[in-house]
């Protein structure tokens, strides 16, 4: 499953300037806690946060992840998108709450994340 | 003879150049062909402490260097020092303050996290002095 057929699934929109959205996507996570998602995320995970400043970028980045998606249309500072743009993560909003993100997600079959 | 060796500077409080370190680490070890799972742990590691030097050091340098057989990551702070290891290595035990846990840190896994992914792991600290934090990955 690609990041475009996630980013229709929930009718979410890509924040900030063009980026490949046909990453392949294995796994989602939902989960807050950077060092937590260090510990969990994979890459080819579709992780879903609240946090929305640069950092989470870092995190995508340095695990390979698929995506990053924000729900409930958290916005997202310029810099943060930049980031994004430049590192090649796609950053999508959801007008969803995680907690039904995570459902479409677990209802499109992708399983928790597992290390590569 | 190291083939490469570089060293970084992490200032405290600098959240914005957070990753930036890792980020060229990882880039670094990609281009000489290292496996991808190694890469991953060694990513992991790297952005763990370079998070660690910002939020709980006062500054501190990360010197990287790959063998043939090894990446070897020695990080050095210059202080305050931790006052229990054994504790700051529990999950879930974390000093972080409120500010730093706001924006998702301090969950008490980065030392565990490191020791989980790093072939051999070694930490020693002295309060007023400083930590010093080696990690090893076999690539080979």
């Amino acid at each position: 499953m690609t990041v475009a057929e996630i980013k229709d699934a929930l009718g979410a929109e890509v924040l900030g300037g063009e980026v490949d959205l046909t990453g392949e996507v294995s796994s989602a996570y939902v989960c807050d806690l950077l060092s937590w998602v260090m510990a969990k995320g994979a890459q080819g995970t579709a992780w879903v946060t609240v946090m929305n400043h640069l950092n989470v970028i870092a995190v995508a980045t340095l695990l390979d992840m698929a995506c990053v998606i924000l729900p409930e249309e958290i916005k997202v500072e310029k810099e943060t998108l930049d980031k994004a743009v430049e590192e090649g993560v796609p950053v999508l909003s959801c007008k969803k709450t995680a907690y039904e993100i995570a459902g479409i997600l677990y209802g499109l079959g992708l399983p928790n994340p597992v290390k590569g | 003879m190291p083939l490469i060796a570089e060293i970084f500077e992490v200032q405290k409080d600098d959240f914005v150049a957070a990753g930036e370190a890792s980020a060229k680490i990882k880039r670094t070890l990609k281009k000489l062909g290292v496996g991808s799972e190694v890469i991953r742990r060694i990513a992991v590691c790297a952005y763990e402490v370079e998070l660690n030097l910002i939020i709980h050091s006062l500054g501190g340098t990360i010197d990287f260097s790959v063998t043939q057989e090894r990446v070897t990551l020695v990080v050095k702070d210059v202080g305050p020092g931790i006052p229990n290891v054994d504790l700051a290595m529990r999950e879930g035990w974390s000093t972080a303050p409120e500010s730093v846990r706001m924006m998702g840190f301090g969950a008490g896994m980065g030392l565990p996290n490191m020791k989980r992914n790093a072939d051999e792991f070694d930490i020693h600290s002295e309060m007023g002095v400083g930590t010093e934090i080696t990690m090893k990955f076999n690539i080979k």
